[in-house]
């Protein structure tokens, strides 16, 4: 070993950094590695000159490993809890409305992509907790998506960057102050040519006026909105049909057909919350007389809004548009249909007629993956079915400045890279790892001698940039924003800043040499000037105590697609490509969106919609495809697009077009963090400006390396069982209770269901008596009441390896079966709670009473009593109970501490656990209750996942009030218990799910999926 | 009332048990060698020595366990059992033929038990042994297992008298006893010769404590034989009430593939035929071993191999019954479990079994067969490995894909499983060794009286 007593002075970066390009488990081992490396000889020379001689002249491992380890256990020892030697003082004057341990909430906003979503925050003194929806706001309505639940993490995340760097040295706020101001000295008096700002489409008013004020000293600096996923095509589509740049806004309440053309509408985008609500409260069939809207998706790729249609049809990408033309030509819009619509004229024409006979009750929108074109179609076939006004609005754009083509990623990269920017501030987003590649945006970054990145961690574009600021959370800072409908929110923090974080608008005051003062007074001010109220702080108080701004949303435009439109779309030739190639499609991945949570274990660890897909994204074939390449899941294939290549694990999707790939982007991050670096394959690899959402002309090739890919479903078939019973309308109201026919009703031959005999005599409830249903018709899949459920019950994340293994800890999952025809099936998405059931089979064989039956119905689990024998999970026919089989939990690291429910014990290794109906809010509103003398009121106490859910398909109450909605909903005829024959006499049922499909197509539809077999184009 | 265990009446024509020209002294000096003897036989060293290798393994995966927890085994969600159980269950199968012999063969005058009952109760102490491990250590929080046991705590809770698994401990805590107390009483009298003869003086003062200042007066034998008789009746229907909990732990769940009320007597039968496998599978090397075939004869190994054919018949129907009741039930659930284990994923398993435990021993129909100790030492190998393979398919195979297609997994074992039950297999090894060196294998005193010379003439 060649130590140099005369090396330079260590480098603790390359320390870190060689410590933070490691993952996982590998992390500790690599402790020893860099112990090997010159570095941490330098380093350990600094601090322990004995340990460094010892090991430098000796080599005496055996001595060196004494130090070290008295030094850790002197550290470990330290790092214990205790009170100070000096005198402390408690409270003496409590904080006004802080109880310790009453959880306070506040009101604030989540600002993501083009919507915030409005959320109240739980606060266990002073640590923010759990996010839930806010339900005074129309974007709300109480729930939230999975990704705002997951959004708290990031608060805690230890890899979150701590501190200001320049070139990977730390610096002082001060000193990039400083550089700030002379970069700013040399650019005032050229008018700010050559400074550009790089952000987000911001939906902050506050910091778009801050950002317009400097754009307003400096003319000649340009501001970009960017990001990865951006909605060009929405809003592109919108000027040609409208010339202008509006916003369309849906309201699915009043839709009764709507045909979704690769619109997510359900799951992703700024309103997929309300979207949600509103669209399931037209599903829930209470009684066949109910009206149920229909829903058609044709889509590339596989959607959460396609798994609930009632028709869908798998298309290429490409061929969406010629549909697109083919319908508004049925509708009647005159125009170049493409030819080759035979196989699918069934359905281009049943849906017409269908959409022709529901005029002002119809809804045809489109996705941002699909070109400009179909965007300003539908907004034309929407308003020759009278739809605009009614099912559609439009409105100015959320965004405070809309982002125009001209202000792109594409123009900053081509002028960096001709040298005319001096000045880069990148406010939050990733270009370097997320940017278009044919942009060569790392290579443009290299031009421009002044850059600085804000952003919450060190990733791809912080390591590429000379500064890099440390950014605060949303739940840092003062701010705004808006919601999908214009709504505004004021931001307010609810803990100050972990680190040494900065936000945006204090940036960019510093920019504009207005550093002094807060977030907060700029937000507030820029208010007082944008309002006029009579009572400014009384406004003011009540905004931020409600989360919003009452009547800030954005009004309705009466506005008219221009005539010559119709005259243009004439005009327009219909392209038909080639339909023989093979196509991918880039898609947000549903869990991590643009990569921007791939350091988010809760979101890595949930499953993806349709493929149950953890910790990774694979290139999602056909089945078709599979077969006639040979290809099984995690088989690794080269894609290559014109001459770029990457490769990717495949993952055979039923419901995917036969000649289209779907590659998630948000994987392959190589700086994302301990959870995040390396997991998965970035397909931001092939995509080019051209190329943002489809590639045609891909060639596959396979490259016999086996990949494994963690799911958690193994088993897509129902195999006969009637887990997931669900009949169309017309079923319903020809057999109402269809639901209650059991199908293993040998079993319990004379006796009715429910009435299995038991040895156990029945308990008796006198108070509450818990229950829930689950509506299944209204449920979407979307993930929100898992991640809802992790956030609030302290769930431990366990890894990609541990999920290959079936060790997820999940305490509510998503099953989903899939039925019918294997190239374009029905996806049946079913949550699983635990069922509390009456005769739990869990309680009998549990050795040492570790479960056991409360009074009011829950079979509670007592963590501490638990020996482990998993005897209960064996015997569980729901397979709901989850085991420890190590220390999952986390208990080391300090700031993932600060997240957890304080009212939830964190489990240790070798003890069962379980869904329990958030037992912890059953307590607390108990104890209010009692306080008030009186009973739990109906509503008081809801689930985490209840509480989450968009689609408002989880009902919670007392099943023995029979006012109570859980009553109401349980005497629905769609209700059934799962199993029922078994005698468990589940506590949560279910509410069959009830489809409404177009008689015509029914008929057709296998037909037209034989056809599109067989000949994959319209 | 009949004193002595064996010999006496007429009956019908009974092949002889013992070697030609035995006498009390060969018997005496021949068995009691193996122990008196200074320099065992290499085999014995070799063996041993492969014993308490894997003991060592078994040490090293116990520890791991206990420092990492229950993760290294392949065990995960659907799957919550599976080699601890398989092996639970397959030691405590193993360790019915000794009660058996002991007591039930006793009770019903079988002389030919006399040669092998000393080592089958060994062979069962031990089984249990390594059984009794498995309970503990599957745990997912071994140190507090404990709990498992009614005692009167502060914290005033008591077991859950409702799960199998508290039977289990009883069942199983009772039948260690039993056996234990009646290994020990039957070894009084040789521990009593051992002492005579040692001639090492510790080794007599050790024999000696054991004996329990025997000398072999008529009172001595008197209280011994009443002693011995009345803990072959309190044994007896543990022989069937083991292996009945045991199996509850299945019967009572609701698993498709354990809920059945097949499992007690079909427990039992799997558990004397696996039982019989291993006696034979330890009788055949030593017999070759200490020369001793004079004692463990030709018939011996006949009546064994009956014993065999006979339980792993029953065993056999047992398996043709799960498959009728499952298609007669038509019961969804119950029909896909017998399709999952017979064509699933794991269906080289059971057809593994299948000719393990139902085809193999059909050879036994012939007697030449059930005396040719290589045949036989291959036929108790299929079905020692064939018991275990069933195990499996209880476990693992109901376990994998009950009611949920959702929540179905495969379940691999790790090298930590597979390490674990080899290092039982070491543990069980190294006691038996052990055994062999410093106790007779084979009952002196019983030997003794099958000795012509013994032989009482009755007077009519």
């Amino acid at each position: 070993m060649g130590f140099d007593p005369e090396a330079p002075a260590f480098d603790l970066t390359a320390i870190r950094e060689k410590l933070a390009n490691t993952t996982g488990r590998t992390y500790w081992r690599s402790l020893e590695e860099v112990a090997e490396t010159p570095e941490f000889r330098d380093f350990l020379e600094a601090e322990f000159p004995a340990a460094a001689e010892s090991i430098a002249t000796s080599l005496d491992r055996r001595q060196f490993l004494k130090l070290m380890g008295a030094s850790l256990a002197m550290a470990g020892l330290g790092a214990c809890t205790k009170q100070p030697l000096e005198k402390i003082l408690p409270y003496a004057k409590q904080p006004e409305e802080l109880v310790p341990g009453n959880p306070i909430f506040f009101a604030t906003a989540y600002p993501l992509g083009g919507g915030a979503a409005p959320i109240l925050v739980e606060s266990h003194m002073g640590r923010p907790t759990k996010i839930e929806g806010n339900p005074e706001h129309p974007a709300s309505l109480g729930a939230t998506s999975a990704m705002t639940q997951a959004s708290v993490l990031d608060l805690y995340d230890p890899d979150r960057s701590q501190v200001l760097l320049r070139a990977g040295e730390i610096r002082p706020w001060a000193d990039f102050a400083t550089a700030v101001a002379d970069v700013m000295t040399k650019l005032g008096p050229i008018k700010g040519r050559g400074l550009r700002i790089l952000s987000e489409p911001l939906v902050s008013p506050t910091l778009a006026a801050a950002i317009g004020k400097l754009l307003a000293d400096l003319p000649e600096a340009r501001w970009h909105q960017w990001e990865p996923l951006g909605r060009e095509s929405v809003r592109e589509g919108a000027r040609l049909a409208f010339d202008r740049i509006v916003e369309p806004r849906y309201d699915f309440a009043k839709a009764d057909v709507i045909l979704s053309l690769e619109s997510d509408f359900l799951f992703d985008g700024p309103g997929q919350v309300r979207y949600a609500r509103d669209f399931s409260a037209r599903r829930k069939a209470s009684s066949p007389s109910a009206s149920l809207n229909r829903l058609y998706v044709v889509e590339s790729a596989p959607s959460v809004t396609g798994s609930k249609a009632d028709h869908r049809l798998a298309l290429r990408a490409s061929e969406i548009s010629g549909f697109a033309r083919a319908l508004a030509a049925e509708l009647g819009i005159n125009l170049d249909k493409p030819a080759g619509l035979a196989g699918r004229a069934g359905w281009v024409s049943a849906v017409a007629k269908d959409l022709l006979a529901n005029k002002g009750r119809a809804l045809v929108l489109a996705g941002p993956s699909q070109p400009a074109d179909v965007h300003s179609l539908c907004h034309a076939i929407n308003e020759r079915l009278a739809n605009a006004g009614q099912t559609v609005v439009y409105t100015m754009p959320v965004e405070e400045s809309a982002p125009t083509p001209k202000d792109g990623l594409d123009t900053l990269a081509a002028d960096m890279a001709g040298g005319k920017v001096s000045a880069l501030f990148i406010l939050g987003v990733n270009p370097v790892y997320s940017a278009a590649v044919d942009l060569e945006f790392t290579a443009a970054l290299t031009k421009v001698p002044f850059t600085a990145h804000l952003s919450q961690q060190q990733d791809e574009t912080s390591l590429r940039t000379l500064w890099h600021i440390p950014a605060t959370h949303y739940l840092e800072s003062w701010g705004d924003a808006r919601a999908y409908d214009g709504t505004v929110t004021i931001q307010q923090p609810l803990i100050e800043p972990l680190y040494q974080g900065k936000s945006a608008l204090e940036v960019i005051s510093l920019l504009r040499g207005t550093s002094t003062g807060s977030d907060y007074d700029r937000v507030r001010d820029y208010w007082k000037s944008a309002v006029s109220v009579p009572d400014f702080e009384v406004f003011w108080r009540r905004s931020v105590h409600d989360g919003f701004i009452a009547g800030s949303e954005r009004p309705a435009l009466d506005i008219a697609v221009r005539p010559d439109f119709f005259v243009y779309l004439a005009q327009l030739p219909a392209t038909d490509r080639d339909a023989g190639e093979l196509e991918v499609v880039f898609r947000a991945d549903p869990t991590i969106h643009d990569g921007r949570f791939a350091n988010n274990g809760w979101l890595q660890e949930t499953p993806k919609p349709w493929t149950r897909l953890t910790w990774d994204n694979a290139a999602m074939i056909s089945p078709a495809l599979a077969e006639k390449r040979k290809l099984s899941d995690g088989d690794v294939v080269e894609l290559q697009v014109g001459n770029r290549k990457i490769t990717a694990p495949v993952w055979t999707t039923p419901g995917q077009p036969e000649q289209t790939v779907t590659l998630h982007l948000g994987y392959g991050r190589t700086r994302a963090g301990h959870v995040g670096t390396g997991v998965g394959f970035s397909a931001y690899a092939l995509r080019t400006v051209k190329n943002q959402w489809i590639a045609s002309g891909v060639k596959m090739r396979a490259t016999g390396v086996h990949y494994p890919l963690a799911t958690t479903q193994t088993h897509h078939n129902m195999e006969g069982r009637e887990l997931f019973r669900t009949a169309d309308i017309a079923t319903y109201a020809a057999r109402p209770n269809f639901a209650q026919e059991p199908d293993n009703r040998e079993m319990v031959e004379g006796h009715p269901e429910h009435e299995v005999p038991s040895m156990y005599p029945d308990w008796k409830y006198e108070g509450n008596a818990w229950g829930m249903t689950i509506d299944l018709s209204a449920c979407i899949g979307c993930n929100a009441c898992l991640v809802a459920c992790q956030s609030e019950n302290n769930i431990a994340v366990v890894g990609k390896e541990q999920v290959l293994r079936g060790r997820e800890m999940h305490w509510i999952r998503i099953d989903r079966y899939f039925e019918g025809d294997l190239d374009n099936p029905a996806v049946y998405n079913q949550p699983i709670p635990c069922m509390q059931c009456e005769k739990a089979p869990c309680e009998v064989v549990c050795p040492v009473n570790a479960t056991n039956h409360s009074s009011e119905g829950l079979n509670d689990m007592t963590y501490n009593r638990c020996v482990g024998t998993r005897y209960c999970a064996n015997n569980c026919p729901y397979k709901v109970r989850r085991f420890n089989f190590y220390l999952f939990q986390d208990w080391d690291t300090e700031s993932l501490k600060g997240q957890r429910n304080p009212d939830v014990t964190v489990r240790s290794r070798g003890v069962m656990e379980k869904c329990n109906y958030c037992v912890q809010r059953i307590s607390s509103a108990r104890i209010k209750s009692r306080k008030e003398d009186r009973d739990v009121r109906d509503g008081e106490v809801v689930t985490a996942c209840q509480q989450a859910c968009p689609s408002d398909a989880i009902v919670f109450g007392n099943i023995n009030d029979k006012r109570s909605r859980v009553a109401a909903t349980k005497a629905d005829p769609r209700n059934y218990a799962l199993l029922a024959e078994l005698g468990t006499k589940p506590r949560t049922t279910y509410l069959a799910a009830i489809t409404n499909p177009n008689p015509e197509l029914v008929a057709d539809a296998k037909a037209t999926n034989q056809a599109a077999e067989k000949g994959g184009q319209l | 009332m009949d004193s002595a265990p064996v010999q006496s009446r007429q009956r019908p024509y009974k092949p002889p048990v013992l070697g030609r020209g035995q006498t009390f002294d060969t018997v005496t000096d021949q068995i009691s060698s193996v122990v008196d003897r200074t320099q065992q036989p290499r085999a014995w060293w070799i063996g041993f020595g492969i014993g308490f290798v894997l003991l060592n393994l078994l040490l090293v995966c116990v520890s791991c366990l206990f420092a990492w927890g229950t993760g290294i085994w392949g065990v995960n969600n659907p799957v919550g059992w599976a080699f601890a159980i398989i092996n639970f269950v397959w030691w405590i199968g193993i360790g019915h033929a000794g009660t058996l012999i002991s007591a039930i063969l006793l009770l019903l005058r079988q002389d030919w038990r006399t040669s092998i009952n000393r080592f089958a109760e060994a062979m069962t102490l031990f089984a249990v042994a390594c059984a009794g491990i498995f309970p503990i250590i599957h745990t997912g929080r071994p140190w507090v297992a404990y709990w498992l046991l009614p005692y009167p705590g502060t914290m005033m809770v008591w077991p859950n008298f409702r799960s199998p698994l508290v039977w289990d401990v009883f069942a199983v805590s009772t039948y260690a006893t039993v056996s234990a107390l009646f290994w020990f009483v039957g070894l009084i009298p040789d521990l009593a010769t051992l002492r005579d003869r040692a001639e090492n003086p510790i080794a007599a003062r050790i024999y000696g404590t054991f004996a329990l200042g025997w000398r072999g007066s008529v009172r001595h034998w008197h209280r011994y034989e009443t002693a011995y008789l009345l803990l072959a009746g309190l044994s007896t229907p543990l022989v069937i009430s083991v292996h009945s909990i045991v199996s509850f732990d299945f019967a009572v769940g609701v698993i498709p593939g354990w809920h059945a009320t097949i499992f007690p007597p079909y427990f039992v039968a799997g558990a004397i035929y696996a039982g019989f496998a291993m006696v034979l599978t330890i009788a055949i090397p030593l017999r070759r071993m200490y020369d001793i075939k004079d004692y463990i004869t030709g018939q011996h190994l006949d009546y064994m191999a009956r014993v065999m054919l006979a339980t792993g018949l029953m065993v056999c129907y047992g398996y043709l019954t799960e498959a009728f009741f499952a298609l007669y039930s038509a019961n969804l659930f119950e029909q896909y479990m017998i399709q999952n284990r017979m064509f699933g994923p794991y269906t080289s398993i059971y057809w593994l079994l299948i000719l393990c435990n139902g085809i193999s021993i059909q050879a036994l129909w012939f007697e030449r067969v059930r005396r040719s100790p290589v045949f036989l030492f291959i036929i108790c190998m299929f079905v020692n490995v064939g018991m275990w393979l069933e195990r499996f398919v209880i476990v693992v195979t109901s376990l994998h894909r009950d009611f949920m297609p959702s929540s179905w997994f495969m379940y691999y074992p790790t090298i930590w499983d597979i390490g674990t039950f080899v290092g039982t297999l070491g543990l069980f090894i190294t006691l038996l060794f052990l055994f062999i060196r410093f106790l007779p294998m084979i009952s002196m005193f019983e030997m003794r009286t099958l000795v012509p010379a013994a032989e009482v003439k009755e007077e009519h």
